[in-house]
Protein backbone atom coordinates (compact mmCIF):
# COMPACT_ATOMS: atom_id res chain seq x y z
CA UNK A 1 0.00 0.00 0.00
CA UNK A 2 1.49 3.15 -1.36
CA UNK A 3 1.75 6.05 1.44
CA UNK A 4 -1.02 8.72 0.95
CA UNK A 5 -0.02 11.93 0.40
CA UNK A 6 0.55 13.80 3.37
CA UNK A 7 -1.56 17.13 3.48
CA UNK A 8 0.17 19.89 5.28
CA UNK A 9 -0.28 20.61 8.60
CA UNK A 10 -2.41 23.66 8.77
CA UNK A 11 -0.78 27.42 8.91
CA UNK A 12 -1.17 27.95 12.57
CA UNK A 13 -2.93 31.05 12.79
CA UNK A 14 -2.49 33.14 16.20
CA UNK A 15 -6.38 32.48 16.83
CA UNK A 16 -5.75 28.30 16.45
CA UNK A 17 -2.79 27.86 18.70
CA UNK A 18 -4.48 29.98 21.71
CA UNK A 19 -7.37 27.64 21.48
CA UNK A 20 -8.10 23.86 21.12
CA UNK A 21 -8.61 22.37 18.39
CA UNK A 22 -12.43 21.66 17.84
CA UNK A 23 -11.94 18.06 16.16
CA UNK A 24 -7.86 16.52 16.18
CA UNK A 25 -7.81 13.31 13.87
CA UNK A 26 -4.57 11.58 13.99
CA UNK A 27 -3.82 8.25 12.23
CA UNK A 28 -7.42 7.60 12.13
CA UNK A 29 -8.59 3.84 10.43
CA UNK A 30 -11.33 2.52 9.98
CA UNK A 31 -11.49 -1.17 8.51
CA UNK A 32 -14.61 -3.14 8.03
CA UNK A 33 -13.93 -6.92 7.62
CA UNK A 34 -15.56 -8.34 5.21
CA UNK A 35 -15.50 -12.22 3.70
CA UNK A 36 -12.20 -11.61 1.13
CA UNK A 37 -10.36 -8.90 1.56
CA UNK A 38 -11.23 -5.79 5.14
CA UNK A 39 -12.31 -3.23 3.39
CA UNK A 40 -10.02 0.38 4.68
CA UNK A 41 -13.05 2.49 4.61
CA UNK A 42 -10.47 5.28 6.44
CA UNK A 43 -6.87 4.78 5.95
CA UNK A 44 -4.28 6.97 8.39
CA UNK A 45 -6.47 10.20 8.59
CA UNK A 46 -4.65 13.18 9.39
CA UNK A 47 -7.34 16.43 10.19
CA UNK A 48 -7.23 19.13 12.90
CA UNK A 49 -9.98 21.36 12.49
CA UNK A 50 -9.73 24.63 14.23
CA UNK A 51 -12.81 26.46 16.56
CA UNK A 52 -14.68 28.71 13.94
CA UNK A 53 -13.79 26.93 10.72
CA UNK A 54 -16.64 25.81 8.03
CA UNK A 55 -14.66 22.54 6.74
CA UNK A 56 -16.38 20.53 3.61
CA UNK A 57 -15.47 17.06 3.21
CA UNK A 58 -15.50 15.97 -0.61
CA UNK A 59 -15.07 13.51 -2.65
CA UNK A 60 -17.07 10.66 -4.54
CA UNK A 61 -18.77 8.11 -2.77
CA UNK A 62 -17.12 5.63 -1.06
CA UNK A 63 -14.31 7.62 0.03
CA UNK A 64 -15.37 7.88 3.31
CA UNK A 65 -16.47 11.39 4.10
CA UNK A 66 -19.08 10.19 5.86
CA UNK A 67 -17.59 7.64 7.80
CA UNK A 68 -15.06 10.41 9.02
CA UNK A 69 -17.93 12.57 9.95
CA UNK A 70 -19.82 9.57 11.95
CA UNK A 71 -16.49 8.71 13.18
CA UNK A 72 -16.23 12.08 14.74
CA UNK A 73 -19.83 12.30 16.30
CA UNK A 74 -19.53 8.97 17.79
CA UNK A 75 -21.56 6.85 15.16
CA UNK A 76 -19.25 4.61 14.21
CA UNK A 77 -16.16 3.51 16.19
CA UNK A 78 -12.68 3.67 14.45
CA UNK A 79 -10.19 0.78 14.35
CA UNK A 80 -7.28 2.67 15.07
CA UNK A 81 -5.88 6.01 15.69
CA UNK A 82 -7.58 8.85 17.96
CA UNK A 83 -9.99 11.15 17.54
CA UNK A 84 -10.73 14.01 19.74
CA UNK A 85 -13.56 16.45 19.83
CA UNK A 86 -13.11 19.72 21.90
CA UNK A 87 -10.08 17.37 23.83
CA UNK A 88 -12.57 14.72 24.26
CA UNK A 89 -13.40 11.49 23.07
CA UNK A 90 -16.46 11.39 20.10
CA UNK A 91 -17.76 9.58 22.91
CA UNK A 92 -17.39 11.99 25.96
CA UNK A 93 -17.61 14.75 23.12
CA UNK A 94 -21.28 13.20 22.49
CA UNK A 95 -22.13 12.47 26.19
CA UNK A 96 -21.32 16.39 26.79
CA UNK A 97 -23.67 17.48 23.65
CA UNK A 98 -20.51 19.23 21.96
CA UNK A 99 -22.00 19.07 18.39
CA UNK A 100 -25.30 19.41 16.39
CA UNK A 101 -25.75 17.09 13.87
CA UNK A 102 -27.44 17.53 10.62
CA UNK A 103 -28.57 14.19 8.69
CA UNK A 104 -29.25 13.71 4.62
CA UNK A 105 -32.82 13.19 5.77
CA UNK A 106 -34.70 15.98 7.70
CA UNK A 107 -35.27 12.86 10.46
CA UNK A 108 -38.76 14.85 11.75
CA UNK A 109 -40.69 13.19 14.19
CA UNK A 110 -43.58 13.33 11.99
CA UNK A 111 -46.49 12.86 15.27
CA UNK A 112 -44.76 16.37 16.58
CA UNK A 113 -44.95 19.74 14.92
CA UNK A 114 -42.60 21.37 13.78
CA UNK A 115 -42.16 23.50 17.30
CA UNK A 116 -42.11 20.28 19.06
CA UNK A 117 -39.25 18.93 17.05
CA UNK A 118 -37.31 21.58 17.19
CA UNK A 119 -37.78 21.36 21.27
CA UNK A 120 -36.89 17.43 21.69
CA UNK A 121 -33.04 17.91 21.65
CA UNK A 122 -33.90 20.83 24.72
CA UNK A 123 -36.55 18.06 26.13
CA UNK A 124 -34.10 15.55 26.09
CA UNK A 125 -31.31 17.45 28.14
CA UNK A 126 -34.04 18.29 30.63
CA UNK A 127 -34.38 22.49 29.65
CA UNK A 128 -37.72 23.67 31.23
CA UNK A 129 -40.07 23.62 28.84
CA UNK A 130 -40.94 27.29 28.36
CA UNK A 131 -37.24 28.40 28.09
CA UNK A 132 -37.20 25.38 25.07
CA UNK A 133 -40.34 26.72 23.49
CA UNK A 134 -38.73 30.24 23.65
CA UNK A 135 -35.32 28.88 22.41
CA UNK A 136 -37.33 26.48 19.45
CA UNK A 137 -39.17 30.01 18.27
CA UNK A 138 -36.19 31.69 18.05
CA UNK A 139 -34.03 28.91 16.09
CA UNK A 140 -37.28 28.49 13.77
CA UNK A 141 -37.13 32.57 13.27
CA UNK A 142 -33.27 32.52 12.82
CA UNK A 143 -33.67 30.03 9.38
CA UNK A 144 -37.23 32.14 8.75
CA UNK A 145 -39.69 29.31 9.51
CA UNK A 146 -41.93 31.65 11.96
CA UNK A 147 -45.21 31.22 11.44
CA UNK A 148 -45.21 27.62 10.83
CA UNK A 149 -44.38 26.19 14.27
CA UNK A 150 -47.81 24.45 14.24
CA UNK A 151 -47.62 22.76 11.40
CA UNK A 152 -46.68 19.22 11.17
CA UNK A 153 -43.03 17.63 9.06
CA UNK A 154 -45.71 16.37 6.28
CA UNK A 155 -47.69 19.73 5.64
CA UNK A 156 -43.79 21.59 4.62
CA UNK A 157 -41.44 21.50 2.00
CA UNK A 158 -38.36 18.92 1.44
CA UNK A 159 -36.46 22.42 1.89
CA UNK A 160 -38.62 23.48 5.35
CA UNK A 161 -38.13 20.36 6.32
CA UNK A 162 -34.05 20.36 6.34
CA UNK A 163 -34.35 24.14 7.79
CA UNK A 164 -36.46 22.82 10.82
CA UNK A 165 -33.38 20.33 11.67
CA UNK A 166 -31.29 22.38 11.22
CA UNK A 167 -32.90 24.88 13.81
CA UNK A 168 -33.27 21.47 15.60
CA UNK A 169 -29.08 20.75 15.43
CA UNK A 170 -28.65 24.69 16.93
CA UNK A 171 -31.36 25.25 19.64
CA UNK A 172 -28.85 23.83 21.93
CA UNK A 173 -25.46 25.87 20.67
CA UNK A 174 -23.92 23.18 20.69
CA UNK A 175 -19.90 24.39 19.55
CA UNK A 176 -19.99 22.00 16.52
CA UNK A 177 -22.32 21.62 13.72
CA UNK A 178 -22.04 18.69 11.93
CA UNK A 179 -23.58 18.00 8.69
CA UNK A 180 -24.06 15.12 6.66
CA UNK A 181 -24.72 16.20 2.89
CA UNK A 182 -27.91 17.99 4.28
CA UNK A 183 -29.11 19.51 0.65
CA UNK A 184 -28.36 16.48 -1.39
CA UNK A 185 -31.51 15.57 -1.88
CA UNK A 186 -33.10 19.27 -3.12
CA UNK A 187 -33.56 20.78 -6.11
CA UNK A 188 -30.61 23.72 -6.72
CA UNK A 189 -32.48 26.66 -6.23
CA UNK A 190 -33.46 25.40 -2.71
CA UNK A 191 -30.06 24.27 -2.18
CA UNK A 192 -28.83 27.55 -3.14
CA UNK A 193 -30.90 29.44 -0.68
CA UNK A 194 -30.02 27.37 2.24
CA UNK A 195 -26.73 27.45 1.18
CA UNK A 196 -26.81 31.41 1.76
CA UNK A 197 -28.85 30.94 4.73
CA UNK A 198 -25.87 28.83 6.00
CA UNK A 199 -23.23 31.32 5.23
CA UNK A 200 -24.73 34.12 6.87
CA UNK A 201 -25.66 31.93 9.79
CA UNK A 202 -22.32 30.93 10.12
CA UNK A 203 -20.93 34.35 9.69
CA UNK A 204 -23.34 35.66 12.61
CA UNK A 205 -22.20 32.57 14.96
CA UNK A 206 -18.99 31.68 14.03
CA UNK A 207 -19.44 28.06 15.27
CA UNK A 208 -17.16 25.07 13.90
CA UNK A 209 -19.14 23.40 11.22
CA UNK A 210 -18.06 20.01 9.59
CA UNK A 211 -19.97 19.47 6.34
CA UNK A 212 -19.96 16.50 3.85
CA UNK A 213 -20.80 17.03 0.32
CA UNK A 214 -20.44 15.86 -3.26
CA UNK A 215 -20.94 19.29 -4.83
CA UNK A 216 -17.90 21.42 -5.46
CA UNK A 217 -19.59 24.47 -5.63
CA UNK A 218 -21.10 24.21 -2.61
CA UNK A 219 -17.80 23.43 -0.85
CA UNK A 220 -16.53 26.28 -2.28
CA UNK A 221 -18.93 28.76 -1.56
CA UNK A 222 -19.02 27.80 2.33
CA UNK A 223 -15.69 26.67 3.51
CA UNK A 224 -13.02 28.21 4.73
CA UNK A 225 -11.05 25.15 4.03
CA UNK A 226 -12.10 21.83 1.66
CA UNK A 227 -10.56 18.38 2.37
CA UNK A 228 -10.52 16.40 -1.10
CA UNK A 229 -10.73 12.57 -0.10
CA UNK A 230 -10.76 9.74 -2.36
CA UNK A 231 -11.55 5.85 -2.25
CA UNK A 232 -10.24 2.84 -1.84
CA UNK A 233 -8.60 3.18 0.39
CA UNK A 234 -10.90 6.07 2.14
CA UNK A 235 -8.17 8.93 2.39
CA UNK A 236 -7.36 12.64 2.50
CA UNK A 237 -5.90 13.88 -1.50
CA UNK A 238 -5.56 17.45 -0.43
CA UNK A 239 -6.81 20.03 1.34
CA UNK A 240 -7.39 23.15 0.06
CA UNK A 241 -7.40 26.91 1.83
CA UNK A 242 -10.06 29.46 0.53
CA UNK A 243 -8.66 32.53 -0.73
CA UNK A 244 -12.12 34.03 -0.93
CA UNK A 245 -12.96 36.63 2.15
CA UNK A 246 -15.33 35.53 4.44
CA UNK A 247 -18.86 37.15 3.87
CA UNK A 248 -19.58 35.92 0.74
CA UNK A 249 -22.81 36.27 -1.78
CA UNK A 250 -23.66 34.27 -4.03
CA UNK A 251 -22.51 36.60 -6.82
CA UNK A 252 -19.11 35.38 -6.12
CA UNK A 253 -19.78 32.33 -7.56
CA UNK A 254 -19.04 34.01 -10.70
CA UNK A 255 -15.62 35.37 -9.87
CA UNK A 256 -12.37 33.99 -11.58
CA UNK A 257 -11.45 33.58 -7.82
CA UNK A 258 -14.20 31.14 -7.12
CA UNK A 259 -13.63 29.40 -10.72
CA UNK A 260 -9.95 29.02 -9.94
CA UNK A 261 -11.13 27.37 -5.89
CA UNK A 262 -13.44 25.24 -7.94
CA UNK A 263 -11.00 23.75 -10.91
CA UNK A 264 -8.41 23.23 -7.91
CA UNK A 265 -11.10 21.15 -6.51
CA UNK A 266 -12.04 19.64 -9.59
CA UNK A 267 -7.98 18.74 -10.00
CA UNK A 268 -7.39 17.69 -6.60
CA UNK A 269 -10.62 14.85 -7.37
CA UNK A 270 -9.27 14.01 -10.76
CA UNK A 271 -5.69 12.96 -8.97
CA UNK A 272 -8.01 10.41 -6.95
CA UNK A 273 -9.08 8.63 -9.35
CA UNK A 274 -5.86 8.51 -11.28
CA UNK A 275 -6.33 11.50 -13.49
CA UNK A 276 -3.44 13.73 -15.30
CA UNK B 1 -58.10 11.11 0.64
CA UNK B 2 -60.85 9.63 -0.61
CA UNK B 3 -64.24 11.75 -0.11
CA UNK B 4 -66.08 10.78 2.97
CA UNK B 5 -68.95 8.12 2.01
CA UNK B 6 -72.51 9.41 1.13
CA UNK B 7 -75.38 8.60 3.84
CA UNK B 8 -76.73 6.00 1.07
CA UNK B 9 -73.41 4.71 -0.05
CA UNK B 10 -72.78 4.16 3.32
CA UNK B 11 -75.58 2.29 4.47
CA UNK B 12 -77.21 0.67 1.53
CA UNK B 13 -74.58 -2.24 1.25
CA UNK B 14 -75.11 -3.02 5.23
CA UNK B 15 -78.75 -2.70 5.00
CA UNK B 16 -78.86 -5.43 1.95
CA UNK B 17 -76.69 -7.50 3.75
CA UNK B 18 -79.11 -7.39 7.08
CA UNK B 19 -82.24 -7.84 4.59
CA UNK B 20 -80.55 -11.06 3.21
CA UNK B 21 -79.66 -12.57 6.33
CA UNK B 22 -83.09 -11.75 8.14
CA UNK B 23 -84.72 -13.75 5.06
CA UNK B 24 -82.49 -16.41 5.36
CA UNK B 25 -82.80 -17.00 9.17
CA UNK B 26 -86.72 -16.73 8.29
CA UNK B 27 -85.88 -19.55 5.76
CA UNK B 28 -84.31 -21.22 8.34
CA UNK B 29 -86.67 -21.13 10.80
CA UNK B 30 -89.59 -22.23 9.14
CA UNK B 31 -87.18 -25.12 7.66
CA UNK B 32 -85.54 -26.50 11.28
CA UNK B 33 -88.98 -25.72 13.31
CA UNK B 34 -91.41 -27.60 10.91
CA UNK B 35 -90.54 -30.94 12.35
CA UNK B 36 -91.32 -30.14 15.72
CA UNK B 37 -94.03 -28.10 15.06
CA UNK B 38 -95.92 -30.97 13.10
CA UNK B 39 -95.54 -33.43 15.79
CA UNK B 40 -95.79 -31.30 18.93
CA UNK B 41 -97.66 -27.96 18.43
CA UNK B 42 -100.20 -28.36 15.42
CA UNK B 43 -101.69 -32.11 16.65
CA UNK B 44 -103.13 -29.54 19.77
CA UNK B 45 -104.54 -26.40 17.66
CA UNK B 46 -106.08 -28.41 15.02
CA UNK B 47 -107.14 -31.78 15.92
CA UNK B 48 -108.08 -32.91 13.07
CA UNK B 49 -105.03 -31.89 11.14
CA UNK B 50 -106.45 -29.35 8.89
CA UNK B 51 -103.67 -27.16 9.56
CA UNK B 52 -102.75 -25.06 6.53
CA UNK B 53 -99.81 -23.77 5.00
CA UNK B 54 -99.51 -20.23 6.53
CA UNK B 55 -100.99 -22.53 10.30
CA UNK B 56 -97.68 -23.86 9.92
CA UNK B 57 -95.64 -21.08 9.09
CA UNK B 58 -97.10 -18.92 11.76
CA UNK B 59 -96.64 -22.05 14.50
CA UNK B 60 -93.08 -22.93 13.52
CA UNK B 61 -92.11 -18.69 13.84
CA UNK B 62 -94.02 -18.26 17.26
CA UNK B 63 -92.96 -21.23 18.97
CA UNK B 64 -92.25 -21.53 22.55
CA UNK B 65 -89.00 -23.70 22.23
CA UNK B 66 -87.67 -23.15 18.43
CA UNK B 67 -84.80 -25.48 17.48
CA UNK B 68 -84.10 -21.42 15.70
CA UNK B 69 -85.61 -19.00 17.30
CA UNK B 70 -87.07 -16.31 14.81
CA UNK B 71 -85.46 -12.68 15.07
CA UNK B 72 -88.48 -11.22 16.00
CA UNK B 73 -88.74 -13.42 18.80
CA UNK B 74 -84.92 -12.96 19.79
CA UNK B 75 -85.92 -9.54 19.54
CA UNK B 76 -88.79 -9.40 21.21
CA UNK B 77 -86.83 -11.47 24.08
CA UNK B 78 -84.14 -9.31 23.75
CA UNK B 79 -86.62 -6.10 24.41
CA UNK B 80 -88.50 -7.63 27.31
CA UNK B 81 -85.24 -8.70 28.90
CA UNK B 82 -83.54 -5.29 29.21
CA UNK B 83 -86.60 -2.99 29.48
CA UNK B 84 -89.00 -5.42 31.82
CA UNK B 85 -86.44 -5.95 34.68
CA UNK B 86 -84.80 -3.41 36.93
CA UNK B 87 -80.91 -2.86 35.75
CA UNK B 88 -79.48 -4.80 38.55
CA UNK B 89 -81.94 -7.49 38.31
CA UNK B 90 -80.24 -10.92 37.28
CA UNK B 91 -82.89 -11.38 34.94
CA UNK B 92 -82.40 -8.08 32.97
CA UNK B 93 -79.71 -9.07 30.44
CA UNK B 94 -77.97 -5.72 30.51
CA UNK B 95 -77.12 -6.63 33.69
CA UNK B 96 -74.98 -9.92 32.85
CA UNK B 97 -73.74 -7.69 29.38
CA UNK B 98 -72.40 -5.07 32.41
CA UNK B 99 -70.91 -8.10 34.48
CA UNK B 100 -69.04 -9.27 31.12
CA UNK B 101 -67.47 -6.17 30.28
CA UNK B 102 -66.70 -5.44 33.17
CA UNK B 103 -64.04 -8.76 33.17
CA UNK B 104 -63.23 -7.78 29.62
CA UNK B 105 -62.58 -4.28 30.32
CA UNK B 106 -60.03 -5.39 33.22
CA UNK B 107 -58.58 -7.91 31.32
CA UNK B 108 -57.85 -6.10 28.56
CA UNK B 109 -56.65 -3.31 30.52
CA UNK B 110 -54.02 -5.83 32.38
CA UNK B 111 -53.54 -7.56 29.31
CA UNK B 112 -52.35 -4.53 27.17
CA UNK B 113 -50.24 -3.38 30.07
CA UNK B 114 -48.39 -6.80 29.97
CA UNK B 115 -48.25 -6.74 26.16
CA UNK B 116 -46.52 -3.58 26.19
CA UNK B 117 -44.09 -4.54 29.27
CA UNK B 118 -43.28 -7.80 27.09
CA UNK B 119 -42.70 -6.40 24.26
CA UNK B 120 -40.45 -3.24 25.67
CA UNK B 121 -38.34 -6.21 27.42
CA UNK B 122 -38.27 -8.34 23.94
CA UNK B 123 -36.65 -5.29 22.29
CA UNK B 124 -34.17 -3.76 24.86
CA UNK B 125 -32.77 -7.29 25.26
CA UNK B 126 -31.47 -9.81 22.87
CA UNK B 127 -31.79 -12.88 25.31
CA UNK B 128 -35.52 -12.17 26.37
CA UNK B 129 -36.15 -11.66 22.81
CA UNK B 130 -34.92 -15.61 22.33
CA UNK B 131 -36.07 -16.72 25.57
CA UNK B 132 -39.61 -15.28 26.06
CA UNK B 133 -40.94 -15.36 22.37
CA UNK B 134 -41.60 -19.10 22.01
CA UNK B 135 -43.08 -19.13 25.27
CA UNK B 136 -45.29 -16.60 24.20
CA UNK B 137 -46.40 -17.88 21.34
CA UNK B 138 -47.02 -21.26 22.45
CA UNK B 139 -48.93 -19.90 25.36
CA UNK B 140 -51.54 -18.96 22.55
CA UNK B 141 -51.91 -22.50 21.25
CA UNK B 142 -53.27 -24.05 24.44
CA UNK B 143 -57.13 -23.84 24.19
CA UNK B 144 -58.43 -21.25 26.00
CA UNK B 145 -61.29 -23.38 27.46
CA UNK B 146 -59.06 -25.81 29.03
CA UNK B 147 -56.62 -22.97 30.60
CA UNK B 148 -60.15 -21.65 32.13
CA UNK B 149 -60.81 -24.03 35.16
CA UNK B 150 -56.92 -24.67 36.39
CA UNK B 151 -56.95 -20.91 36.34
CA UNK B 152 -60.27 -20.63 38.50
CA UNK B 153 -59.35 -23.14 40.60
CA UNK B 154 -55.63 -21.77 41.24
CA UNK B 155 -57.19 -18.76 41.93
CA UNK B 156 -60.17 -19.56 43.86
CA UNK B 157 -57.85 -21.35 46.45
CA UNK B 158 -55.81 -18.65 46.62
CA UNK B 159 -58.86 -16.44 47.42
CA UNK B 160 -59.70 -14.30 44.20
CA UNK B 161 -63.14 -14.91 43.21
CA UNK B 162 -65.71 -12.55 41.16
CA UNK B 163 -63.74 -10.37 38.45
CA UNK B 164 -59.90 -11.48 39.29
CA UNK B 165 -60.55 -15.02 37.58
CA UNK B 166 -62.24 -14.02 34.68
CA UNK B 167 -60.08 -11.07 34.16
CA UNK B 168 -57.22 -13.10 34.18
CA UNK B 169 -58.53 -15.36 31.56
CA UNK B 170 -59.04 -12.25 29.22
CA UNK B 171 -55.80 -10.83 29.74
CA UNK B 172 -54.48 -14.43 28.87
CA UNK B 173 -55.94 -13.42 25.45
CA UNK B 174 -55.50 -10.11 24.86
CA UNK B 175 -51.64 -9.78 25.53
CA UNK B 176 -50.54 -12.07 22.85
CA UNK B 177 -51.95 -9.60 19.85
CA UNK B 178 -50.32 -6.44 21.65
CA UNK B 179 -47.14 -8.10 22.40
CA UNK B 180 -46.97 -9.38 18.72
CA UNK B 181 -47.75 -5.22 17.58
CA UNK B 182 -45.97 -3.72 19.97
CA UNK B 183 -42.51 -6.01 19.26
CA UNK B 184 -42.91 -4.88 15.72
CA UNK B 185 -44.12 -1.50 16.53
CA UNK B 186 -41.00 -1.13 18.78
CA UNK B 187 -38.86 -1.98 16.38
CA UNK B 188 -40.29 0.43 13.29
CA UNK B 189 -38.12 3.73 14.25
CA UNK B 190 -35.69 4.05 11.20
CA UNK B 191 -32.34 3.71 12.00
CA UNK B 192 -31.72 7.37 10.93
CA UNK B 193 -34.20 8.39 14.29
CA UNK B 194 -32.46 5.85 16.60
CA UNK B 195 -29.05 7.88 15.54
CA UNK B 196 -30.73 11.23 16.22
CA UNK B 197 -31.47 10.49 19.37
CA UNK B 198 -28.04 8.89 20.01
CA UNK B 199 -26.25 12.31 19.04
CA UNK B 200 -28.49 14.05 22.03
CA UNK B 201 -27.01 11.59 24.18
CA UNK B 202 -30.47 10.74 25.28
CA UNK B 203 -31.17 7.77 27.73
CA UNK B 204 -32.93 4.78 26.72
CA UNK B 205 -36.02 5.92 29.14
CA UNK B 206 -36.02 9.24 26.76
CA UNK B 207 -35.46 7.14 23.60
CA UNK B 208 -37.96 4.70 24.57
CA UNK B 209 -40.71 7.37 25.76
CA UNK B 210 -39.79 10.06 22.88
CA UNK B 211 -39.73 7.46 20.24
CA UNK B 212 -40.31 4.26 20.20
CA UNK B 213 -43.35 4.42 21.91
CA UNK B 214 -44.81 7.06 19.54
CA UNK B 215 -43.72 5.34 16.73
CA UNK B 216 -45.31 2.13 17.97
CA UNK B 217 -49.03 3.97 18.49
CA UNK B 218 -49.91 2.88 15.12
CA UNK B 219 -49.27 -0.68 15.60
CA UNK B 220 -50.67 -0.84 19.22
CA UNK B 221 -54.18 0.36 17.72
CA UNK B 222 -54.74 -2.51 15.07
CA UNK B 223 -53.86 -4.72 18.54
CA UNK B 224 -55.92 -3.55 20.86
CA UNK B 225 -59.08 -4.35 18.21
CA UNK B 226 -58.41 -7.76 17.77
CA UNK B 227 -57.51 -7.38 22.10
CA UNK B 228 -60.63 -6.48 23.25
CA UNK B 229 -62.82 -9.10 21.06
CA UNK B 230 -60.25 -11.89 22.09
CA UNK B 231 -60.71 -10.70 25.44
CA UNK B 232 -65.04 -10.91 25.26
CA UNK B 233 -64.50 -14.49 24.22
CA UNK B 234 -62.25 -14.91 27.62
CA UNK B 235 -64.65 -13.37 30.10
CA UNK B 236 -67.29 -15.42 28.70
CA UNK B 237 -65.50 -18.77 28.42
CA UNK B 238 -63.86 -17.61 31.89
CA UNK B 239 -68.12 -17.55 32.91
CA UNK B 240 -68.67 -21.04 31.66
CA UNK B 241 -67.00 -23.57 34.04
CA UNK B 242 -68.32 -21.79 37.25
CA UNK B 243 -71.38 -22.64 36.51
CA UNK B 244 -71.23 -18.65 37.45
CA UNK B 245 -74.42 -17.14 38.28
CA UNK B 246 -73.74 -13.84 36.07
CA UNK B 247 -72.54 -12.62 32.57
CA UNK B 248 -73.73 -13.34 28.93
CA UNK B 249 -71.34 -16.55 29.21
CA UNK B 250 -73.59 -17.83 32.18
CA UNK B 251 -76.71 -17.22 30.66
CA UNK B 252 -75.34 -19.23 27.23
CA UNK B 253 -74.88 -22.14 29.91
CA UNK B 254 -78.07 -21.55 31.70
CA UNK B 255 -80.34 -21.26 28.52
CA UNK B 256 -78.91 -24.36 26.88
CA UNK B 257 -79.43 -26.59 30.12
CA UNK B 258 -83.08 -25.31 30.39
CA UNK B 259 -83.74 -25.61 26.41
CA UNK B 260 -84.11 -21.84 26.16
CA UNK B 261 -83.00 -21.12 23.01
CA UNK B 262 -84.61 -17.75 22.46
CA UNK B 263 -82.54 -16.67 25.57
CA UNK B 264 -79.80 -18.73 24.16
CA UNK B 265 -80.14 -16.23 20.78
CA UNK B 266 -80.55 -13.07 22.68
CA UNK B 267 -77.31 -13.82 24.94
CA UNK B 268 -75.55 -14.03 22.19
CA UNK B 269 -76.70 -11.30 20.08
CA UNK B 270 -75.96 -8.57 23.26
CA UNK B 271 -72.57 -10.19 23.07
CA UNK B 272 -71.94 -9.45 19.40
CA UNK B 273 -73.03 -5.89 19.67
CA UNK B 274 -71.32 -5.85 23.16
CA UNK B 275 -68.32 -7.14 21.24
CA UNK B 276 -69.17 -4.22 18.46
CA UNK B 277 -69.01 -0.98 21.03
CA UNK B 278 -66.09 -2.52 22.85
CA UNK B 279 -64.44 -2.50 19.14
CA UNK B 280 -65.93 1.13 18.22
CA UNK B 281 -64.36 2.57 21.78
CA UNK B 282 -61.07 0.94 21.11
CA UNK B 283 -61.74 3.11 17.15
CA UNK B 284 -62.66 5.90 19.09
CA UNK B 285 -59.65 5.91 21.21
CA UNK B 286 -57.32 5.45 18.40
CA UNK B 287 -58.72 8.51 16.49
CA UNK B 288 -58.20 10.76 19.90
CA UNK B 289 -54.64 9.55 20.45
CA UNK B 290 -53.93 10.26 16.47
CA UNK B 291 -55.45 12.77 15.40
CA UNK B 292 -52.61 14.99 16.42
CA UNK B 293 -51.02 15.10 12.80
CA UNK B 294 -49.93 11.62 12.33
CA UNK B 295 -50.97 11.66 8.76
CA UNK B 296 -47.26 11.16 7.48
Amino acid sequence: MHAPERPAAPPASPASVATQAAVDVRRASVVYPSADAPVHALSDIDLTIAQGEFVSLIGPSGCGKTTLLRVIADLEPITSGQVLVNGLTPHDARLARAYGYVFQAPALFPWRTVLANVMLPLQIQGRDKAAAEAIAREQLGRVGLTGFERKYPWQLSGGMQQRVSIARALGFEPKILMMDEPFGALDEITRDGLNDQLQQLWQRERRTVVFVTHSIAEAVYLSTRIVVMSPRPGRILKIIHSTLPDARTLDMRDTPEFMALAHEVREGLADGHGGH
Amino acid sequence: MAAPLTFSQRWLPVATVLLAVLALWYAGAIGLNRAGAVERVLPNSHPNGDWTVSDLVSVTLNMERPVLPAPHQVAADLYSSTVDWPLDSPRNLLFHAAVTAQSTLVGFVLGTLLGVVLAAAIVHSRTLDRALLPWIVASQTVPVLAIAPIVLVILGSLGFSGVAPKATIAMYLCFFPVTVAMVQGLRAPQRIETELMHTYAASKLQAFWLLRLPSALPYLFPSLRVAIAAGLVGAMVAELPTGAQAGLGARLLTGSYYGNTVGIWSALVLSALLGLALTLAVAALERLVLRRGNAA
